[in-house]
C-alpha cells in the first residue's frame, strides 16, 4: 500500500472569508481504499476542508491531487492552468459529496434523484442507468422506495438514497460531512450501518463526524482539527486513548 | 359528580357532545355590513345615472370587443417579451460578473423607478430625440437606416415602453425565485458533476418556478390593468375604445362599467389560471397536499365551509 501514491493528497491548503481564517495550511493524504475521519469542534474547518477536495470552494493556496490528477487544474511546465467549467465538472464527479442536509432534489422522486447526474453527465441511456440505480438502491436497503418521494422519506433514508446518488457516479472517493449530524438518534444507525458497508468494499473515504465509536470502529486514520489546522493525526486508538492537546480532551470529554 | 356523567359511545367510553361558544359581535358585524352593501348594491341597480341599458348595449360592441382583444393580444405579448427579457436580467444580476450585475442593477433601477406613463409618451415620441436609426461601421458604411418616426408606430412603442418597464419587475420576481432554492441544491448538483449551466437548468430553475409562478401572476393581472395607459397614444384598446364612444355620445358612466365589466370577467379567468399553475407546481412543495385535482378543490371547499 505504501508504495503506491494515495487516493487524496492536500498540500498547504489555506482559505480564508475575509478576515476569518477558515484553513491554515492542512496537509493530509488519504490512501487507496482507507478511512480517514476528521473530528473537530464546529468551526474547525472540517466542512470547508471537504469542499476544498472537491473545488466546491477554491483554496487560497496550496493544493489537492485526486488520483494524482488536479480538479480545477492542468499542470503544464510548473504552472497551474485553470480548467473549463465543462472540465472541472466532469472532473468533479470523481468526488462523491454526502451533505448533513442530504440535498436530495425534491422535485424528482428517488430513482430520478439517482439516475439524473448518469444521465446528464455519464451521458447514460435511462435503461441503463436505471439498471445501475437499482443495484445502488438495493445495496442501501431502500430498492422499494424507488418511487417514492424524498419529502415521504425519513431522515436516514433520505441520507441512504444520497448516498446512493453520489455513488452513482461512481467516484474515487467520497466525502461525508456530518452525515448524520441532522439525524434523529434512532436513525443515525442505518446511515452507519452503510457507512461501514462501503468501508469494508474499499471504497476511500473522508468522514467528517462526531461519532467517535463509528470513528474508532472504521477509520484508518484518525485526524482531530481546531482552527483550521490538523493537531493530532494518526490511529484512531492513538488519539482517542492518549490524546496530547487540550483541545481533543475537551473533545472527547463531552462526547458520550 | 352529576357532571362527569354524560352519553356513552358503543365502547362505553363516556363522549360530551360539544356546544359552541356563540358569536354575537361577529354575527352583528356581518348583518351591518351585510345591509350597507346590500343597500349600495340597490342604489346602484337604481339610479337612472347608470344607464343599465345602455351598458346592456355597449357590453358585446364590436368596437368594445376590438378594443378587448387589442388589450388581450397587447397584454400577452408584453408578458412574453418581458418574462424573456426579466429572465436574462435577473441572471446578469446573479452572475459572478461585477459589470453585469451593475448593469442589471442600473436597469431595474431606471425601469422600475420612472413611471410606466412617462416612459410610454417618451418611447412614442423618440423621433424627437433620435431623427433616425441607422447602423454604421467604418470602412463598410451604412448598413440600414431607418426614419425613427416610420419604425416606432403607436403600438411598437406601446409595447417597447411597457415591456421593458415590465421586465424590470419580472427580473426582481425571477431574482427572488432562484434565491428562494436552497444552496445546498446547487452544491449537490455540482458535486455530482454538472457544470453550473446543467445545475440550474436541471435543477435550480424547475424548483424556483413556484416561487416565480404566484407573484408573476400577480404581475401579469396588474400588466392587464396597465395597458389602458397606452390609450394616451392612440393605441385602440378596450379603454380607448370605450373613450371613443362616450366622447361622442357622452354615455360616460356606462361605457366605464362596460370597460370594469371586461376587466373583472378577464383579471377572473387569469385567476382561476394562477391557481392552476401554483398548484402544478407546487406538486413536490411539502407544504402542499398533493397533486392538484377537481376533487382535491371541492374536498377543500366542505372543508371550509365545514369549518365555519
Amino acid at each position: 500500500m505504501s508504495t503506491r501514491q494515495p487516493m487524496i493528497s492536500i498540500r498547504g491548503l489555506t482559505k480564508s472569508y475575509g478576515e476569518a481564517r477558515v484553513l491554515a495550511g492542512v496537509d493530509l493524504d488519504v490512501n487507496v481504499g482507507s478511512v480517514t475521519c476528521i473530528i473537530g469542534p464546529s468551526g474547525s474547518g472540517k466542512s470547508t476542508l471537504l469542499r476544498c477536495i472537491n473545488h466546491l470552494e477554491i483554496p487560497d493556496a496550496g493544493h489537492v491531487t485526486i488520483d494524482g490528477g488536479f480538479l480545477g487544474y492542468d499542470l503544464r511546465q510548473g504552472r497551474l492552468y485553470e480548467v473549463s467549467e465543462k472540465v472541472l465538472a466532469r472532473r468533479r464527479a470523481d468526488v462523491g459529496l454526502v451533505f448533513q442536509s442530504f440535498n436530495l432534489f425534491p422535485h424528482m422522486t428517488v430513482i430520478e434523484n439517482i439516475i439524473e447526474a448518469p444521465r446528464v453527465v455519464r451521458r447514460l441511456g435511462t435503461d441503463q442507468a436505471v439498471k445501475e440505480a437499482e443495484v445502488l438502491l438495493d445495496r442501501v436497503g431502500l430498492r422499494e422506495k424507488a418511487n417514492a418521494w424524498p419529502r415521504d422519506l425519513s431522515g436516514g433514508q433520505q441520507q441512504r438514497v444520497a448516498i446512493a446518488r453520489a455513488l452513482a457516479m461512481k467516484p474515487k472517493a467520497l466525502l461525508f460531512d456530518e452525515p448524520t449530524s441532522a439525524l434523529d438518534p434512532l436513525l443515525v444507525g442505518e446511515v452507519l450501518k452503510v457507512m461501514r458497508d462501503l468501508a469494508a468494499h474499499g471504497t476511500t473515504m473522508i468522514v467528517v463526524t462526531h461519532e467517535i465509536e463509528f470513528a474508532r470502529d472504521v477509520a484508518d486514520q484518525l485526524v482531530f482539527m481546531e482552527d483550521g489546522r490538523i493537531l493530532e493525526q494518526g490511529t484512531p486508538a492513538d488519539l482517542l486513548d492518549n490524546p496530547q492537546t487540550s483541545g481533543l480532551q475537551r473533545l472527547l470529554s463531552r462526547a458520550p | 359528580m352529576n357532571d362527569r356523567q354524560g352519553p356513552q359511545d358503543g365502547a362505553g367510553r363516556i363522549s360530551y357532545p360539544i356546544v359552541p361558544r356563540p358569536r354575537y359581535a361577529t354575527l352583528a358585524l356581518a348583518v351591518i355590513v351585510g345591509a350597507l352593501t346590500l343597500a349600495l348594491i340597490v342604489s346602484m341597480a337604481g339610479n337612472a345615472n347608470f344607464q343599465w341599458d345602455a351598458v346592456a348595449h355597449y357590453l358585446f360592441h364590436p368596437s368594445i370587443l376590438r378594443g378587448l382583444a387589442m388589450t388581450l393580444v397587447l397584454t400577452a405579448v408584453v408578458l412574453a417579451i418581458s418574462v424573456a427579457l426579466g429572465t436574462v436580467i435577473a441572471l446578469m444580476r446573479l452572475s459572478s460578473s461585477r459589470v453585469m450585475g451593475v448593469i442589471a442593477l442600473v436597469y431595474v433601477w431606471v425601469f422600475r423607478g420612472v413611471p410606466s406613463l412617462i416612459q410610454l409618451i417618451f418611447w412614442f415620441n423618440l423621433a424627437l430625440v433620435v431623427r433616425e436609426i441607422s447602423l454604421t461601421i467604418p470602412g463598410l458604411g451604412t448598413l440600414f437606416s431607418i426614419d425613427t418616426n416610420d419604425l416606432i408606430s403607436p403600438y411598437a412603442a406601446a409595447v417597447i415602453a411597457l415591456s421593458l418597464c415590465e421586465a424590470a419587475y419580472i427580473a426582481e420576481i425571477v431574482r427572488a425565485g432562484i434565491l428562494s432554492v436552497s444552496a445546498g441544491q446547487g452544491d449537490a448538483a455540482r458535486s455530482l458533476g454538472m457544470t453550473r449551466q446543467q445545475a440550474f437548468r436541471r435543477i435550480i430553475a424547475p424548483q424556483s418556478l413556484r416561487f416565480i409562478i404566484p407573484p408573476t401572476g400577480n404581475a401579469a393581472i396588474s400588466l392587464l390593468k396597465l395597458t389602458s395607459l397606452v390609450t394616451y397614444v392612440a393605441v385602440d384598446d378596450l379603454f380607448y375604445a370605450a373613450q371613443s364612444i362616450y366622447a361622442r355620445t357622452f354615455e360616460t358612466i356606462p361605457l366605464l362599467a362596460v370597460v370594469a365589466f371586461w376587466y373583472l370577467a378577464v383579471v377572473t379567468v387569469m385567476s382561476i389560471g394562477q391557481g392552476f399553475l401554483e398548484a402544478h407546481y407546487s406538486q413536490f412543495d411539502t407544504r402542499s397536499k398533493g397533486r392538484w385535482s377537481l376533487r382535491r378543490a371541492g374536498a377543500d371547499l366542505r372543508d371550509l365551509w365545514g369549518s365555519r
